[in-house]
């Protein structure tokens, strides 16, 4: 063992252990990629960790990270060490009081995973855009490049705000360092004493308010002396880089790793250097010293602390030989003549040069370059193609470099094959599905090495963009030095394909080196497999002489009770082939590892995991290679050549894994793309699908109406398409009435299913003479597909109904509608989605989506493909995310465009009149489009106008016309929904939802409520229950949901719903209709159960059901139109509790495991959150038996005669 | 002085009258008010272990839902330190209610693998359980596994259990066996402490509207006390075990029925489900009513006196029990 403390672990769990330890307050906000540092400090928290001082931290979760930095302000003020942790758009909401923060001198750090900031698309991933933009805030900026700089430098950070009273901001590059796994030196208690001087906690302390030594701050200033004071903090900047660097030095001397403000590696008289920050580095400094054992003459400079600037100690680290300079931003900004390290740079050489005071041979050549916005990757080998550039003569300045740029020319070329992968390392690649556990194996894999060896090792995992059916790939090194590769492995020796189906599309052997391992999980048996491999497996395999092993994981897997979970199984072939451990110990680790991970989930899993291992290696077969590829079949592309051009070149790139080669050109700036395209990916995830038994179908609808991901749907249509159906295509008498004599069909997309069951749950029919057989029964995909699909491409071709031929006010029908919004790749059995399918059933034609970020932004929006589509009219939604915080009046704005647009749009038909004609012009101005056929009539009036308009191209009315035909299409009634999760309308965005709810415009909000921030991994929101645990509420959420529907009820003219699909899908649609029917703001929210709830999603109606008969979740609506009718505007729609709320609770383990966990706090919790449903009900329900318009007679003025007279009765009495 | 104390697996008793497995027992409150209304021992709630395993799983399978397949949500529930999953549960009330009452206090335990037997057996044992009862509830339902074997896997099991414990053991059977007798005497042989009479078969009712076969649990009836009468009766005297009778025991006469037939004491659930637990009270003071207006002593005086041995016609016990059913009954029918 190299060393008994070495820890294996990411750098969010370092950091956030250090800042914990450091911190009395921790205000809190959930943040991709940062929110794991919440999270660590909320559980820690409630695990009872002291900080180093002996207490428990605070942990506050606030409404944004604007709330976040209020706080972190407050309590900074008040005198407690404060921390905050967050990214991207976080950080920019954090601005306003960075300012302040820093103004005032306070001592804090805030440690972010930066991470890009959204432009024209959203993006998760690591870049520096958003530090960036924090440049003037007069934070102090100290950039980490590895997990383990990432634990030091937050130490050091806590240690020299306080020195420095400067605040510092600690980054380190989002996912690359926040999320890899390695094996470091944690920082220890002794650690942090031995650097902490608690004088320096106590003058922070005496700095802060107290009304027992009043003080003021935050006074506004004149121009008289606002300028000076300003410059007060001058000798403040001035010291801190000095203060930096002896931390630093102090740190060296506890510790033994020594960092400086700016670290070179390299030769000592290089010629040619590089600079940058962050995770780059890593890739760059291996590359650096691969080259300079060959005689080049280059180095690498670091930047750790970035602001405040230090020129001098910038220049004395440079060597004096240096002549040409590369420095790279990870971050762009348009318009500027170079990126802010660039100019940093140029700065500090200009006036070392400009005062005489430069200490080179020759003033050096500098030039800018971009790399790896958004986590693009950066490689030893683009390190080496920016070197190569160094040695012209002229240098190409302002290049980017790991893509290609065929449009404005700014990309340098380089050599991908170049490599400098240490040979002694062992570098694994590993394939999986999101739902096999193949990531959580490999993670124990890396502690069991990095543990029981001498080994060093290092994990990172990347997923795609799908949350059914993901694609894992784990990127695992292993070797006897520290491992610094900070980019992801294209020379594997060994390979892991645990999904068989993937070899369809997949070339997972892309990255093989020659003569490595190659285990894959099969269905196959080692005499078998190879007729079943495409042409380039079976070549590649030949050609590198792979040794090839395969397993029927599944077969073990589910013999051992574990369904889908192969991940112990796959992860003891690793072990058995890969040689890294002896394969005896090798089981006796995992098997450690298995107890350690399962042990507190009962002996029941740890025994069938046990089971699994023990079988595993039975079943392991190496397979004889013949000599030569035989097979007639190859990998599919990912989508098929049928695709449009777009979709095919360019989406099917992205879906191939390939999207790194597209170059600029192909991808439009401002980023607008087609909608439609989720039709031509298919994922082919559902081993089982449902099949539909036409002879005992109701065609009530309901699997339509349910199923998450649009893939099964009913058209009814003429007879005389019987005769061109497939062979195969099943279709039913239709039972409406009208219909009857045309044909039914209920059909299946097999390759879009997800398998989730959903709709044969919800079926209600059951044969008469085998009960478990229903109207839809799921079975084997595969010897389904090939004559589903055919049968699917049928039933696309035949004509939808006519919308004006069913009734939108009941399930039944509207199963019939065209949904506009399909195969997303929300997860399997979602709770959302149905509600957005339905919207887009009922009003997609004329629909304006604005989204929220979050779930519903991501299955909506994420590339490749997206689910939004068209009818064949080839209308359909028009979808928007702008941010997280803004949906609402994002929305509105959409909706006074359109009202702008529509009443512009009518003064020029008003001034067209004469021209369009007199009757056309009042027909569409007057046109009545309350009704789909209303609509229909108006659209063709419009298109009639438009027509005429189209000839007119001269005259006086020129003008005019050419405005009226871009904007004719107003004149049709547009819908306008506001669309987003709870974390947007209950936190985020509450403030800007209940101004637009105030604003008496026409906009439609529909809440997905899944009760926690659901997309960034089930944070609490304040719509979470009372007594369910979430993230950062692991103890039970202490306080009850907020009431959203009530507070908008209490506008009185806002339309208001409570609904669940489970609980009543006839309201729904009910709530929908009347919504867009109300003209004025509409507030739906919709009960959607989540993955994040803890339960299988297949009974996800009947926990809404139980949900609302436990009176939970109360169907309601409130319709302002009644009251003119002189009726109750508060409708009930459900009944009294029936059940106990432990009934529909205890169903989830988001409440059970406190009830595991804590029983009597979760008893407790249960019991209010009972009295929380009691007092709502009695609210409620008096309110929907109020008498008359529902205002209770005695607060209501007497408005007519008949209330004059009942109150002159009742004085009578 | 009336006696109503009795032995049962080897611990004195101060009454015939013991409380079955009860979910009214999960409260220690409730056990309390049994010792006070004169509860001679109870035997706490069953401990499944398919149930643990099955909750076991589904809280892994919760837990690792949705996990590790996106990058923004790595997770959905945080994931704590330890879990109640276990037995710990059970042991931990075990030792609650043993340090809130005097009387004794069985575990009940059924099992789904011979590990899980044994295991929970030395747990509940190690937590002060003053004697254990298997609950051996189980339906044959293969069609290749013999009537044989499925007893012999019983006794096999009953040894191993036997063999890891010091503590008393009793085992409750199912009533649906061949011979009861001679898988008495095995048990016996195995070294069983007693035997309970019989397990209730939770039989599934059909829900002809929705076609579902839905789980459906009753009391007791007074009426299926004869079918534990009859065997007691039969088995009193011919092994050593002790003899309990649960199921049907409503009332003092019951008791009484039931100490006569032979069993050491009777157990009683469904009667106080439905009159209270304040019932123990009532039974126990018609006991004594009962005993003291025919000049009983005690229990043990009484204990076995209408078994199949003591009584002089031995027939209403054998097949001749069912001849003189039918033929009294024919003397019913109108004559042709």
């Amino acid at each position: 063992m190299k060393n008994l403390e070495t820890v294996i672990l990411d750098a969010n769990e370092a950091v956030a252990s250090v800042a914990y330890r450091l911190s009395e307050v921790i205000a809190i906000y959930p943040i991709t990629p940062s929110s794991p540092m919440g999270e660590w400090s909320d559980q820690w928290k409630e695990e009872g960790k002291k900080n180093i001082w002996g207490s428990i931290p605070v942990v506050a979760e606030m409404q944004s990270e604007g709330g976040a930095a209020g706080a972190l302000h407050g309590a900074l003020q008040a005198g407690a060490l404060s921390t905050t942790f967050t990214a991207s758009q976080g950080l920019l909401l954090m601005i306003p009081n960075m300012y302040k923060i820093a103004g005032e001198l306070t001592a804090s750090v805030m440690h972010v995973t930066a991470r890009a900031v959204a432009t024209h698309a959203l993006s998760i991933f690591g870049d520096h855009s958003d530090v960036m933009g924090c440049r003037s805030t007069g934070y102090a900026m100290l950039c980490s490049n590895s997990v383990q700089e990432a634990a030091d430098l937050a130490l050091i950070a806590h240690i020299a705000t306080l020195e420095s009273r400067i605040p510092f901001l600690h980054f380190f590059d989002g996912f690359r360092t926040s999320h890899e796994v390695n094996k470091i030196i944690p920082i220890g208690d002794e650690d942090i004493r031995a650097l902490l001087d608690d004088s320096f906690v106590i003058a922070h302390r005496e700095r802060a308010l107290s009304p027992d030594r009043p003080i003021l701050r935050g006074s506004a200033q004149n121009p008289d002396v606002f300028f000076q004071a300003r410059e007060a903090c001058n000798p403040f900047y001035r010291a801190t880089p000095t203060i930096v660097q002896h931390v630093m030095d102090r740190f060296a001397a506890q510790t033994g790793r020594s960092y400086k403000l700016f670290d070179y590696a390299g030769a000592p008289d290089a010629e040619r250097v590089i600079m940058l920050m962050g995770s780059g580095a890593g890739a760059a400094e291996e590359t650096v010293l691969r080259l300079i054992a060959s005689g080049e003459k280059i180095g690498i400079l670091k930047i750790r602390l970035f602001r405040p600037f230090d020129a001098s100690a910038f220049l004395s680290a440079l060597p004096r030989t240096v002549q040409s300079i590369a420095v790279l931003d990870r971050t762009k900004e348009p318009g500027s003549l170079g990126e802010p390290l660039y100019q940093d740079v140029i700065t500090a050489l200009a006036e070392s040069a400009a005062d005489g005071t430069s200490r080179f041979a020759q003033n050096p050549r500098v030039v800018g370059g971009r790399y790896g916005l958004a986590s693009k990757e950066f490689t030893p080998a683009m390190v080496k193609g920016i070197f190569d550039e160094l040695k012209k003569k002229r240098p190409k300045n302002h290049f980017t470099i790991g893509i290609e740029d065929d449009v404005t020319h700014t990309s340098l070329s380089y050599d991908p094959e170049f490599s400098t992968e240490d040979p002694r390392t062992i570098r694994a690649l590993f394939y999986g599905l999101g739902s096999d556990g193949t990531v959580g194996a490999n993670k124990n894999s890396i502690k069991i090495i990095g543990s029981q060896t001498d080994n060093y090792a290092q994990g990172y995992f990347v997923y795609d963009s799908k949350k059914s059916g993901s694609v894992t790939t784990s990127h695992l090194r292993f070797g006897p030095e520290p491992i610094t590769s900070t980019y992801l492995i294209t020379k594997a020796n060994f390979i892991a394909c645990h999904q068989f189906s993937f070899l369809e599309r997949m070339d997972v052997l892309a990255a093989v080196a020659p003569g490595a391992v190659f285990l894959l999980n099969t269905p196959y048996g080692p005499d078998e497999i190879w007729t079943h491999l495409p042409r380039k497996i079976q070549a590649t395999i030949l050609e590198k002489k792979l040794q090839f092993y395969v397993i029927h994981g599944y077969k073990v897997a589910q013999a051992a009770g574990m369904g889908n979970r192969i991940n112990t199984i796959m992860q003891t072939c690793f072990f058995a082939i890969s040689g890294v451990l002896p394969r005896d110990e090798a089981i006796v680790q995992i098997k450690k590892a298995i107890k350690k991970t399962y042990g507190k989930r009962g002996e029941a899993v740890v025994q069938q995991n046990f089971e699994a291992v023990d079988a595993a290696l039975a079943h392991l077969h190496q397979v004889t290679v013949p000599g030569a590829v035989s097979a007639t079949f190859d990998i599919l592309p990912a989508i098929p050549a049928a695709a449009p051009q777009f979709v095919r070149d360019v989406l099917g790139t992205i879906a191939a894994g390939l999207g790194d080669s597209l170059p600029v050109s192909a991808l439009a700036a401002g980023g607008t793309f087609p909608t439609g395209t989720a039709q031509w990916e298919k994922r082919n995830i559902a081993q089982e699908i449902p099949v539909w038994d036409k002879d005992i179908c109701i065609q009530c609808g309901k699997c339509v109406m349910v199923c998450p991901h649009a893939v099964i749907r009913a058209k009814v249509f003429d007879t005389s398409y019987a005769a061109i159906a497939p062979s195969t295509f099943k279709t039913a008498k239709p039972k409406w009435r009208a219909m009857e004599q045309e044909l039914y069909s209920l059909q299946v997309s097999p390759e879009d299913c997800t398998g989730c069951a959903l709709c044969v749950e919800v079926c209600p029919v059951k044969s008469k003479s085998e009960a478990k057989h229903k109207a839809l029964n799921m079975e084997a995909q595969l010897p389904l597909r090939s004559a589903e699909n055919e049968n699917w491409a049928f039933f696309e071709s035949l004509p939808s109904v006519d919308r004006s031929r069913v009734n939108h006010g009941q399930v039944k029908d509207v199963q019939l509608l065209d949904p506009l919004f399909e195969f997303s790749g929300a997860c399997a059995g979602c709770g959302e989605t149905p509600y957005i399918k339905l919207l887009t059933q009922l009003f997609g034609d004329r629909l304006f989506i604005a989204n929220a970020t979050g779930c519903s932004s991501i299955y909506g929006g994420n590339l490749p493909t997206t689910p939004y589509t068209v009818n064949k009219q080839g209308r359909g939604p028009t979808w928007s995310n702008s941010l997280f915080e803004d949906n609402a009046e994002f929305g509105l704005g959409m909706r006074i465009a359109a009202d702008q647009q529509k009443e512009f749009a009518e003064e020029l038909l008003t001034r067209l009149a004469p021209i369009v004609g007199e009757d056309l012009a009042q027909a569409t101005l007057s046109a009545d489009q309350s009704t789909e056929s209303g609509i229909e009539a108006q659209r063709v009036r419009v298109e009639k106008i438009r027509s005429i308009l189209a000839k007119i191209e001269t005259g006086v009315e020129w003008a005019n016309a050419r405005n009226l035909r871009a904007i004719a299409d107003s004149l049709v009634r547009k819908s306008v929904w506001i669309v987003g999760g709870d974390g947007w309308a209950y936190d985020i965005g509450f403030g800007g939802l209940d101004h637009v709810l105030a604003s008496g415009k026409n906009v439609n909000v529909l809440v997905l409520d899944t009760e926690v921030y659901s997309n960034t991994g089930g944070q609490m929101s304040k719509s979470t229950p009372r007594g369910a645990v979430a993230k950062f509420a692991a103890g039970g959420k202490p306080n009850s949901k907020k009431d959203l529907a009530m507070e908008a009820v209490s506008y009185g003219s806002v339309y208001v719903a409570r609904v669940a699909l489970g609980g009543s899908d006839t309201q729904v649609i009910k709530a929908f209709q009347e919504a867009e029917a109300h003209n004025g703001p509409s507030l739906i929210i919709a009960y959607s159960h989540c993955i994040a709830h803890g339960f299988d999603l297949v009974h996800g109606l009947e926990q809404q059901k139980a949900a609302v008969l436990s009176g939970y979740w109360p169907l309601m609506r409130y319709n302002p139109a009644l009251r003119s009718e002189g009726k109750n505007p508060f409708q009930l729609d459900s009944k009294a509790p029936s059940i106990p709320l432990k009934e529909y609770a205890y169903r989830e383990a988001r409440y059970t495991m406190l009830a595991r966990s804590h029983p009597e706090a979760a008893k407790t919790l249960l019991s209010e959150a009972q009295d929380d449903v009691e007092r709502q009900w009695r609210v409620y329900s008096s309110r929907a038996a109020m008498p008359g318009r529902g205002e209770t007679p005695h607060i209501a003025p007497p408005e007519g005669e008949e209330e004059v007279v009942a109150i002159g009765k009742g004085r009578e009495e | 002085m009336i006696d109503l104390s009795t032995d049962y697996l080897g611990l004195r008793l101060k009454s015939p009258l013991v409380i079955s497995s009860t979910p009214l027992s999960n409260v220690v409150g409730n056990v309390r008010q049994m010792e006070d209304c004169g509860a001679a021992a109870i035997v706490l709630p069953s401990v499944f272990e398919e149930q643990l395993s099955l909750e076991s799983r589904a809280l892994d399978h919760d837990l690792s839902r949705g996990t590790d397949s996106y990058s923004e949500s790595l997770s959905y529930l945080p994931d704590f330190n330890d879990y109640r999953t276990g037995i710990d549960t059970y042991l931990e009330y075990l030792a609650k209610v043993k340090s809130s009452v005097s009387i004794p206090v069985l575990a009940s335990i059924n099992g789904a693998t011979p590990g899980g037997w044994v295991r929970y057996a030395r747990e509940v044992e190690a937590a002060g359980a003053d004697a254990i009862e298997l609950n051996t509830y189980a339906l044959a339902t293969d069609p290749g596994t013999s009537g044989s074997q499925v007893e012999q896997q019983l006794i096999d099991l009953v040894s191993q259990v036997r063999a890891t414990i010091k503590i008393p053991l009793a085992v409750k059977l199912s009533s649906q066996f061949t011979s009861i007798p001679a898988l008495a005497a095995g048990l016996d042989r195995a070294g069983v402490n007693g035997l309970v009479l019989f397990n209730r078969f939770y039989q599934p009712d059909f829900d002809i509207e929705n076609l579902c076969v839905v789980p459906r649990l009753a009391f007791s009836r007074p009426d299926e006390l004869l079918l534990r009468l009859h065997w007691v009766a039969i088995l009193y005297g011919h092994i050593d075990t002790d003899l309990a009778i649960t199921g049907g025991v409503h009332s003092a006469e019951d008791v009484l029925k039931g100490v006569m037939a032979g069993a050491n004491v009777t157990m009683m659930t469904s009667a106080i489900h439905i009159n209270g637990i304040g019932h123990i009270a009532t039974i126990l003071m018609g006991l004594k009513q009962w005993m003291a207006d025919h000049e009983h002593e005690s229990i043990r005086q009484m204990r076995g006196a209408l078994s199949r041995r003591a009584v002089p016609d031995t027939s209403p016990f054998d097949r001749g029990n069912y001849i003189k059913t039918l033929s009294s009954y024919t003397l019913q029918q109108p004559a042709l």
